[in-house]
Parts: structure tokens; sequence; C-alpha cells
């Protein structure tokens, strides 16, 4: 009976427009739409340069605190919970790959482009397509090399897809969280200005790989130079993202530890490029078959003339 | 409270009519009238003949097939969906891309099982790809549609095995290869795309698609390369 007068009786209405006497869950959805559109004010409005870093930090830590209470409330083994990694738009992903490939003096990648939403798509698409790349160019690169030849049957190598995917895959997930670790040690003895999570450094590593796609399909080309050029504008490019996004959150450490680090972060990173080129795209194979047909064409020649 | 109750009763006079008091019991069939024909169906679903069933889920395939190879807005694939036809797509193209290369040791195709696992776990992969942005098609639905598109690309197989028979220069068959896989690869996407596509938020579509591009792209790529072994 009360309920049946409570739905029928006139509701008084607040100044802000909400009903008397309901929860907080309307004014918290506010807040978040009023921050969601000042991020997006802030990516399509520029900046000037000398501000940016302090209005960048506060409306990080605004953002982050405004998340963390908003979704990371999902147990793990729900599907909810997977979702919150991939709340990107198309315009965001297309940013953050420019953003990986092109390094800006004194912006850093995390915290201009993934400001507190690291997504899972770019790390895994990117490698899967780098995946692919390197196999079908490594595979057009061999049968152009071998075209000429009479004796060379052209064969697929479907398990050389299998090899790129294990390297790639592990580069990408394995080494950040190497690196996380490592750095979350360091944190615990010296307290660092920066520090990032383990899926936002997954994301740097993830998008910066995204520079090596047009570097493997260059690689067709069957001349050296060519190879070697775009290898090292390729690992310069990302190297150079990676150093200075790192550079950060270890330079507040001992001198000796920082150089350390950086210098194992590119090692790894040349070792991977250097790697692929040397396992997919061998000049080796070629020496040995040309060799092979012409001891053969020699002994033809030997037993045909009397 | 007395006026208000007032006020209202000849506004909601109607409904002390409809109201049910306690002394009279309430009779009837709760059952909905749809409810009993099916279940009739499902008896005669189970007395019909063996050639019924398989000639109705037959028809269903290949009205699915028909939809595919002119795409229009029509929802029939997604309503009922089936895995039947992917199945039987999957099982004919790893078959077809199998070059009877089985005794050399060097063969470097891509055996039945490599061709399986790649069609079903890309599928699935995309299937999750795109239900974890956002999108409000159900796992079977995409998993049916993503299916039912390799048809383009099977046709293309068998025609690239007949080139690959009938002509015997190399380049020439090759364009001609070309020509065709890169069609059939474009119709795969254009058809997929049609039927998935509006079940995304229109800001992530691209992110939606690309996947499936990458996917028809490896299979093309596959169906590209085969080489029967001479």
């Amino acid at each position: 009976m009360a309920n049946n007068d409570f739905l029928l009786q006139f509701q008084e209405f607040d100044e802000d427009g909400t009903l008397s006497g309901n929860t907080k869950d309307s004014t918290s959805v506010d807040m978040d739409d009023m921050v969601k559109s000042q991020k997006q004010n802030k990516t399509t409005g520029p900046t000037p340069f000398g501000v940016e870093n302090d209005e960048l930090d506060t409306d990080d830590d605004k953002a982050e605190l405004l998340s963390n209470g908003k979704s990371k409330n999902a147990p793990f083994w729900t599907f909810e919970y997977y979702q919150m990694f991939f709340d990107v738009d198309t315009q965001e992903v297309k940013e953050r790959i420019f953003g990986s490939v092109l390094p800006w003096r004194g912006k850093n990648f995390v915290r201009l482009h993934i400001r507190s939403n690291p997504d899972l798509y770019g790390p895994f698409w990117i490698c899967a397509t780098l995946v692919f790349a390197i196999a079908i160019s490594g595979n057009i690169s061999t049968f152009l090399k071998h075209h000429g030849n009479p004796q060379y049957k052209y064969v697929p190598e479907f398990r050389k897809v299998t090899m790129a995917a294990t390297a790639i895959y592990t580069y990408a997930w394995l080494v950040p969280l190497a690196l996380w670790g490592f750095l979350t040690w360091r944190n615990s003895k010296v307290v660092n200005s920066v520090t990032y999570s383990f899926l936002e450094i997954v994301c740097v590593y993830g998008y910066s790989l995204s520079i090596y796609i047009p570097a493997v399909v260059l690689w067709i080309i069957p001349n050296e130079g060519v190879r070697w050029f775009s290898i090292v504008a390729a690992l310069c490019l990302s190297g150079s993202v990676l150093v200075m996004t790192f550079w950060p959150a270890i330079r507040d450490d001992h001198r000796r530890v920082a150089i350390a680090i950086i210098v194992t972060i590119v090692a790894l990173h040349v070792l991977l490029a250097v790697g692929c080129k040397a396992y997919f795209f061998s000049t080796r194979e070629y020496d040995n078959t040309s060799i092979m047909g012409q001891k053969e064409d020699i002994k033809t020649v030997a037993t045909k003339t009397p | 409270m007395a006026e208000v109750d007032e006020a209202n009763k000849p506004l909601f006079a109607g409904l002390s009519d409809v109201s049910i008091s306690e002394d009279i019991p309430v009779e009837g069939d709760i059952a909905v009238p749809m409810a009993s024909s099916s279940g009739d169906d499902e008896f005669s679903t189970l007395d019909e003949p063996v050639k019924d069933t398989i000639l109705r889920d037959l028809k269903a395939v290949g009205n699915k097939f028909v939809h595919v190879m002119y795409p229009k807005k029509s929802s029939a694939l997604l309503r009922d969906w089936d895995l039947w036809g992917p199945l039987l797509l999957c099982v004919t193209l790893a078959l077809l891309l199998q070059g009877g290369s089985a005794d050399s040791k060097e063969d470097g195709g891509p055996q039945f099982a490599e061709v399986f696992v790649i069609i079903w776990f890309g599928s699935v992969i995309i299937t999750l790809n795109s239900k974890l942005l956002g999108g409000t098609i159900s796992f079977f639905q995409s998993l049916c549609v993503l299916g039912y598109c390799i048809l383009p690309l099977t046709v293309a197989m068998l025609v690239c095995r007949l080139v690959l028979l009938l002509l015997n220069a190399a380049t020439a068959s090759f364009i001609v290869r070309l020509v065709i896989v890169t069609a059939s690869f474009g119709w795969s996407t254009f058809a997929s795309t049609a039927f998935l596509a509006d079940s995304q938020p229109t800001n992530r579509k691209a992110l939606v698609v690309y996947p499936v591009f990458l996917f028809y792209f490896v299979i093309g790529w596959m169906i590209l390369t085969f080489s029967p072994s001479s």
C-alpha cells in the first residue's frame, strides 16, 4: 500500500535534476562523463609544449583515481575484466601506432598516448601481423632468389610461421614481464618518480614492434643494401621510443644500473631484428645450391666430352 | 491521503473489475500455443526418415551459401546459425590443399590438421576479439558467418587446381591464379563485413574488420602458394 501511494504521488525533484532519495550512482556517472569529455578535449586540442607535462600529470591522477574506482572491480575470471583492456577506438589505436613510430623529444609515449588505458588489442594484433608478414615475405624472397634455378622446387614453408610466432610473442610478452619485475624490484630499493604497470610496458613493446611491419615488407627486395638500411632505420626509431619511455623510470637509480638496463633493452631489440633477418632471409642457402648446380654441370660436361 | 484516493478512484475505477479476489480459483491453460506445436514437431522429427532430416539440413546450408554468394543485408545467416556449412567448407579446403606430397620429407605445404587448426582457431580468436571490443553478436553466430564466408575461397581453390592442371606455362598460370585468389579474398572479406559490421559500435568498426582481413589474407596466401607435387 505504501509503495502504491509512493508511485501515484507527485515526486519532488532536486536542483540537480535527480530524484530525491536516489543513490549516489548517478552523481558518479556524471563525474566520469565530465572527465571523459575533458580527456577528449585534450586529445583534439593542441597544448603548449612547456605547460604540457604538468597538465598531463594532474589529468592522469584524476583519471587514474576515477578509473580505479569505476571499472577495475570485475574479478579476473569474468569476461568484463578482459573487456576493460579492449576499451579503445580506431582513432586511439592509430594515434598510438604513430606515436610509437615517431619519437618526439620530451614526450613520453606512455604518458601521452596510453594514459592509464593500456589495451591488449594493439600488442596482440601487431604481433600477429608481424608474424605473418615475416613468414610471407621470407617465402617470397626465397622464391625470388631461386627464380632462375630449374632444380629449385618451391615449397611454402609453413613450419617457419610457427617459429616466427614463438619468437615474436615471446619477445613481446616475456621481455616486458622480466623488465617489469626488475623495475619493481629496483623500485623497492630506490624510489623512482615514474613507475609503469605491467600492461603499460606490454603496450609499449607491442606498439614499438609496429615499425617492423613495413621494414619486413621492404626485405622482399633482394638488395642487401636496402635490407640493411631498412633494418637500421626501424631499429633506430623503435629503439629510441623504448629508450625515451624507460629513461624517466630509471634515471633516479644508480648510474651503472640505469645504463645496464638501457643497454639490455636495446640489445634485445637488435637481437630480435637481426635474428629474424638471419633466419628467414638467409643468403647462405643460395650459395650452396648454386655451387652444387655448378658442380653437377661440370660433371655432365666432363662425362659428355669423350 | 483520503482526498488523493478520492481523486484517483474515478481514474482507476476500471481496475477493480479486473482484480481477482481470492475465493475465485484461477483456471486455464498457461501453455503458449507455439510451445505445443513445437512439441509436436519434436516428435515428428524423430519419426521422419533420415533422408528428410539430411535434406532439410542440406537445404539450410545451401540457402546460406546463396546468401554468402550474393551478400545482401539479410539476417538469415545470423538468425538460424549452424556449423555444418563451415565444417563442410573447412574439410573440403583442407583436403584440396593436400598436394599429394605426403611421401616427400621436404614437404612444405600445410598439413590437413594445420589448415583445420588455422581456420577454427582463427575464427575463435576473431570472435573473441569482436566480443571484447563490445560487439553484440553471439559467439556461434560469428563462427557461423566467418565459416560460411570461406566459400568464395574454396571455390577459388577448386578453380586454381583446374588451372594448374590445364595451363602449363608457369607465369601465366600464376597470374591467373593471383587474380582469382585476390578476387575471392576480396569477396570473402566484403561478405563477412556485410554481416558482422552492423553488430559493432561505430567507432570500432575498423578494429573488428582488420583481423577478418588478416584471416582471409592468410587463407588466400595458402591457396595461392599451393603447388602440387609433380
